[in-house]
């Protein structure tokens, strides 16, 4: 079946249509988005399977050769990515049927989840330039849904500042693909690579890196762009907030690393250094977020921002051992901060507010919440057995390698203050004196623990069986440190 | 006092049909010549907000018992269903076929399977445009 590709983006995008036929129905509509979800996994899991059998996959759309066409590709890295994206778009579809509330679910949240997943899965799979704002676009404006139904105070204040930045990046984004095709004159992303290598990156294409980095960075949260992002992620419902913290600005990432590796690898000493500077300052801005708040679901946004800061300097070094830390931490980090955020969703659930100061003595009544809570916090700082170790090892050993100390350095003692700031909501929120909570025994906890467990449990495995995830990560780390393996499979020389 | 738009109101009965068929004329013009499922669903929708000037939401919705919102999901049944079709046939999703045909009427006429995916444009635009204008035309 060569359409294999397709499916991981076909099946959200059908299912999306058949949601908006059946709005009235709320039990019909969880039943088929989980069943659905599961299909979109079990497809990618399949996918994923041909491409570490048969290498880096490629399909021409309605049949036209490569360049001409818009091709989908499935190397390693986006079909690893779409794996991950379904997961934890499956387990908080399970966490919104108990949490979310029936009004929202009544106005089409479940059909535009499913577009959200479209917009992603196929962000991860295009081989096109063009196409990529598309689905960009496709994923931006089902956020933007996302982040106002409901339409709350906060909501709709923080979705203006939030429509107003996307709207402004996206036009940057397309003003840089013209720029690109002006130059290149094709937006075929394994073409573009060809073009580039012979021209061999003159300054104007300088530019034009220095634009997508823009561009990029203002959807993945890169210092200096990324000051709407603890605001507006503030404002939507945890579930939600859990979707765009683990996936919406690690497309952006995925996004700078696909072109930072593919197009412009010529003038590394500009646009590479540029890209470690604004991560190592990303991180520290990050961590000064991280640990200077008493709310917990703004502590867990400012670790986003130190994760994606990590993630950057992991692709600013372009070595292939920093590649193949990132792409280990990447994934780690879409498991365990889509966890992370479900579970402050439960103690928010339980206590009625996300001041930390007003938490305690959670660990009493629920010891098994409490202690995968903990886990899921030593997984996010990076504690050997556990997920976050691996990818970060790599990266500050290729970062003392090529020399980037101060890089290195900022990477290791960021995880200190990521381990602080989750120990913090710890230590505050499970243990010291127990609190009368009015109405938490209405609360769905066990139901709304169990997606965030598996994902926990997910991640702990990811962690633990490091060593049979190597070969995987390699594969996928091979195609982006040699662009040939990409360009030949997409033009088929 | 109420005012009385009977001039407004015959006008846009007649201009209603001439707009429609211009609309349905670039629809299907748009293969060989500009036009296409995007601008005629505009259009038809042009006409239906005349309808709506010269009248109110209420006997517009009388004579058209449409839910735009379905309207849209039908457009894209329409659109994804003809790109998935080539699922069917083992070839890339969204290959169209063609063939010639001879036709009552009509003689030799080229049929593409992209007409079918313009239909759905053509269905979605109406029913986003619609959706928007309703929308906020209802609320107070």
């Amino acid at each position: 079946m060569i359409n294999l590709l397709i499916l991981p983006i076909l099946i959200p995008l059908f299912t999306a249509i058949v949601l908006i036929f059946m709005v009235k129905y709320v039990a019909a509509q969880r039943v088929l988005s989980v069943v659905s979800t599961l299909g979109t996994l079990t497809a990618s899991i399949v996918l994923l399977m041909k491409v570490r059998a048969d290498g880096v996959q490629s399909l021409n759309l309605s049949s036209w050769d490569a360049p001409f066409g818009i091709t989908l590709v499935s190397d390693m890295l986006s079909i690893l990515l779409v794996t991950t994206t379904s997961l934890i778009t499956l387990c908080v579809i399970i966490y919104s049927a108990r949490s979310i509330g029936v009004e929202r679910e009544r106005f089409y949240y479940y059909a535009v989840i499913q577009f959200l997943l479209v917009g992603v899965n196929g962000a991860f799979t295009t081989g096109d330039i063009f196409n990529l704002f598309v689905f960009f676009e496709v994923m931006l404006m089902s956020s933007y849904v996302l982040i106002v139904i409901g339409g709350t105070k906060i909501q709709l204040r923080e979705s203006i500042k939030y429509i107003l930045v996307n709207i402004i990046s996206s036009a940057i984004f397309v003003i840089a693909v013209a720029y690109l095709y002006s130059i290149v004159g094709t937006l075929n992303m394994a073409h573009v690579s060809e073009r580039i290598a012979e021209v061999g990156q003159p300054p104007i294409l300088t530019v034009v890196a220095v634009l997508f980095l823009i561009v990029f960075g203002l959807k993945g949260a890169i210092f200096p762009m990324y000051s709407w992002l603890p605001g507006s992620y503030y404002a939507p419902p945890v579930p939600i907030l859990a979707l765009f913290g683990s996936l919406l600005t690690k497309v952006g990432v995925y996004s700078i690393m696909r072109t930072y590796s593919l197009f412009f690898y010529h003038d590394q000493a500009f646009t590479h250094d540029l890209l470690g500077i604004l991560a190592i300052i990303t991180i520290i801005a990050g961590c000064i977020g991280a640990i200077a708040y008493w709310d917990v679901k703004k502590i867990i946004i400012y670790n986003i921002i130190i994760a994606v800061g990590v993630l950057a300097f992991g692709v600013s070094l372009l070595t292939e051992e920093s590649i193949r830390g990132t792409i280990f931490y990447i994934i780690h980090d879409m498991i365990i901060k889509a966890a992370l955020f479900l579970m402050i969703g439960i103690m928010i659930k339980i206590t009625g507010t996300s001041n930390l100061r007003q938490m305690g003595g959670l660990i009493k009544k629920y010891p098994l919440f409490g202690w995968s809570f903990l886990l899921t916090c030593f997984g996010l700082a990076g504690i050997p057995p556990l997920s976050g170790f691996p990818g970060k090892l790599m990266i500050v050993r290729a970062g003392l390698e090529e020399g980037a100390y101060v890089g290195a350095l900022t990477v290791l003692l960021s995880s200190l203050f990521v381990l602080y700031s989750v120990i913090k909501i710890f230590m505050n929120g499970f243990w010291k004196a127990p609190k009368d909570y009015p109405g938490e025994d209405q609360q769905p906890v066990w139901f709304l623990w169990a997606p965030a467990a598996i994902l926990v449990a997910v991640s702990v495995v990811y962690g633990v069986g490091a060593e049979t995830m190597y070969p995987i990560i390699s594969q996928a780390t091979d195609a982006l440190v040699n662009p040939t393996i990409y360009i030949d499979a997409v033009l088929k020389e | 006092m109420r005012t009385n738009d009977v001039i407004l109101q015959t006008v846009s009965k007649i201009v209603f049909f001439i707009i429609i068929l211009f609309s349905i004329h670039l629809f299907f013009a748009g293969h060989y010549n500009p036009g296409g499922g995007f601008i005629g669903g505009l259009l038809t929708s042009g006409a239906i907000v005349l309808l709506l000037l010269a009248y109110d939401i209420k006997t517009v919705a009388k004579g058209f018992p449409i839910n735009y919102i379905t309207l849209i999901g039908i457009g894209l049944l329409f659109a994804v269903g003809t790109s998935a079709g080539a699922l069917l046939f083992n070839v890339p999703f969204l290959t169209h076929a063609y063939d010639y045909f001879y036709l009552p009427l009509l003689g030799k006429t080229s049929l593409h399977t992209a007409v079918l995916f313009d239909t759905g444009v053509y269905l979605v635009v109406i029913g986003v445009t619609m959706t928007i204008i309703q929308t906020i035309g209802e609320s107070e």
